[in-house]
């Protein structure tokens, strides 16, 4: 962790759809902006005139119906679209108010990483799994202390730190996934995107990865998708609903569950659809 | 119908074991000590090995290693990580068809293109010939490997940062490797056995072959011109010959399995 990272936060005054959180007095900083944003795989246009503040050091989530563009979204920002050659993306991304687009995509992703839907350890051991990102980045220094580091945040290393070089494959899924997003924190980024990181967990699992999402906010900013509505209520701190490729309402959690302005999330949350 | 089948199957699997037999009944008495550390007598004398055969099969197998392995294995890691649409498509297909290509023509190949200008038959000309064939299986059996790595462990390296080379080199490659070493084995099994691209390329040699310019022995021919020859002892030795080459191809294709069957293998999602 040799490099100096910017520590610097662009403060922006929130835009209308901007939240502003009742229980934080303090002005909001937002660590990424999402402007005006149309994305297209081929001729399919699957999002539509995105506008979307992430706040540093909060949980984000979004949510709606399957197919609705939240992976999407989600996926943009850290330009893991272009993973997919017919993609081509409108609009500006912004990390402390820089555009990630015309950043090194190495170095964007190094800032902002990602844990995916199923458990995707490498075929290697547990504390290779760890260190990969920290050695193809070639982190001076110790890389076991990192990786007990990233281990003790990802609440895993009371049960591994005696297998550290079994095979990842050895671990039960929620563990697996846990490993995951040790992974991901190794390299230290300063967001970590979440793809329905639980959809394939049994609830115990899932209730440890939710915990964990609370404690890791003191850590790093934090966006999630998620199709479960409760998930989203119990661990973000804002929410973002989209349907068909669109931001519907992008408010504080509490109060899009409860006082939703628009019919649509409505609809959405007390289950008429979706 | 049940019955048909059953025999169906009981045939295919009886005649390995046939050929097995029979080369263990005939074979197996000239098989010594003498079989595989001798130079082959001289012609009217009994007795004698074929020590310069067995070195030679194993120089020629070196040398189409050193061809067909480094091409097969980078052409498939473009086609299975870079190429999409008409390019893979063309490579494909041409190796299919390279695959297909008689031995026999794949020898006059390597003659007019090594043999010819050199003036001379050589090892080199033979592991050329041979090299060529298991470009096309090394090649195909690869990418299928590959491709079978899923795309999440990819993109899971990508997400850290990974250029595209290094999650190929650090964890596509290393997630497929037992495929990989399962397919260079399994292709350097099928050329073990090539007679027809030996014959003119490597030609054959009653000595120890002088060098890699020069002709060599080889397993596969030696059984050719002995089987052929009006000699008992020969035919003799020529069996002995085919029962070396046939358990060579059965230990390479079990420790293959072995290697496939060993160790977690990566989840298909």
């Amino acid at each position: 962790m040799a490099s100096v990272r910017s520590a610097v936060s662009v403060k922006i005054t929130p835009p209308v759809s901007v939240p502003t959180s009742r229980e934080a007095q303090a002005p909001l900083v937002m660590r990424m902006t999402v402007a005006k944003v149309n994305f297209y795989y081929g001729p399919k246009q699957v999002l539509f005139d995105i506008n979307l503040n992430v706040a540093t050091n909060k949980v984000t989530s979004l949510i709606g119906p399957s197919g609705c563009g939240k992976s999407t979204l989600l996926r943009t920002l850290n330009r893991m679209h272009e993973t997919v050659r017919s993609s081509r993306l409108e609009g500006e991304i912004l990390i402390d108010n820089q555009n990630i687009l015309a950043q090194d995509v190495t170095a964007l992703r190094r800032r902002v990483g990602m844990v995916f839907q199923r458990p995707n350890p490498f075929p290697k051991s547990i504390f290779d799994n760890v260190a990969y990102g920290l050695r193809i980045n070639g982190v001076k220094g110790s890389i076991h202390d990192a990786v007990e580091k990233s281990l003790r945040h990802a609440a895993l290393w009371d049960e591994v730190k005696d297998q550290l070089h079994k095979s990842a494959y050895e671990l039960s899924g929620g563990q697996q996934q846990r490993l995951c997003i040790a992974r991901a924190l190794a390299v230290e980024p300063e967001v970590l995107l979440l793809d329905e990181p639980c959809s394939a967990l049994d609830p115990i699992s899932t209730a440890k990865i939710e915990e964990l999402l609370v404690q890791l906010k003191d850590l790093c900013t934090i966006v999630i998708v998620t199709h479960n509505m409760q998930q989203a209520a119990r661990v973000s701190d804002f929410t973002a609903f989209l349907l068909m490729g669109q931001l519907i309402e992008f408010s504080p959690t509490p109060q899009l569950f409860t006082t939703p302005t628009d019919a649509r999330t409505e609809a959405y949350i007390t289950g008429r659809f979706g | 119908m049940l019955t048909m089948t059953g025999l169906c199957a009981l045939v295919a699997v009886a005649v390995l074991f046939f050929i097995l037999g029979y080369l263990v009944y005939h074979g197996g008495t000239s098989i010594s000590w003498n079989f595989f550390t001798k130079l082959p007598a001289p012609v009217g004398e009994t007795g004698g090995g074929m020590a310069n055969a067995i070195v030679g099969s194993a120089k020629l197998l070196l040398l189409a290693c050193l061809l067909g392995v480094p091409i097969g294995f980078f052409g498939a890691i473009y086609l299975a990580e870079f190429s999409g649409g008409t390019i893979a498509f063309v490579v494909r297909y041409a190796a299919d068809l390279l695959n297909g290509v008689p031995s026999i023509v794949i020898g006059i190949f390597a003659y007019s293109l090594v043999v010819l200008p050199f003036k001379h038959f050589s090892t080199l000309a033979g592991g050329f010939a041979l090299g060529l064939m298991m470009i096309p299986i090394t090649l195909r059996s690869t990418e299928e490997f590959l491709r079978a790595v899923p795309r999440a462990l990819r993109e899971g390296a990508m997400a850290l940062g990974a250029s595209q080379w290094k999650t190929i080199a650090s964890v596509v490659v290393p997630a497929a490797y037992r495929g990989i070493l399962t397919a260079i084995l399994l292709a350097f099994a099928r050329v073990a056995g090539e007679t027809a691209p030996l014959l003119f390329t490597a030609f054959g040699n009653r000595f120890w072959s002088p060098g890699w310019d020069q002709p060599t022995a080889s397993l596969p021919v030696m059984i050719f011109t002995y089987a052929i020859a009006p000699y008992d002892d020969w035919h003799r030795q020529a069996w002995a010959a085919g029962l070396v080459l046939l358990g060579l191809i059965l230990i390479i294709n079990i420790i293959a399995r072995v290697i496939l069957s060993r160790g977690v293998a990566v989840p298909r999602t």
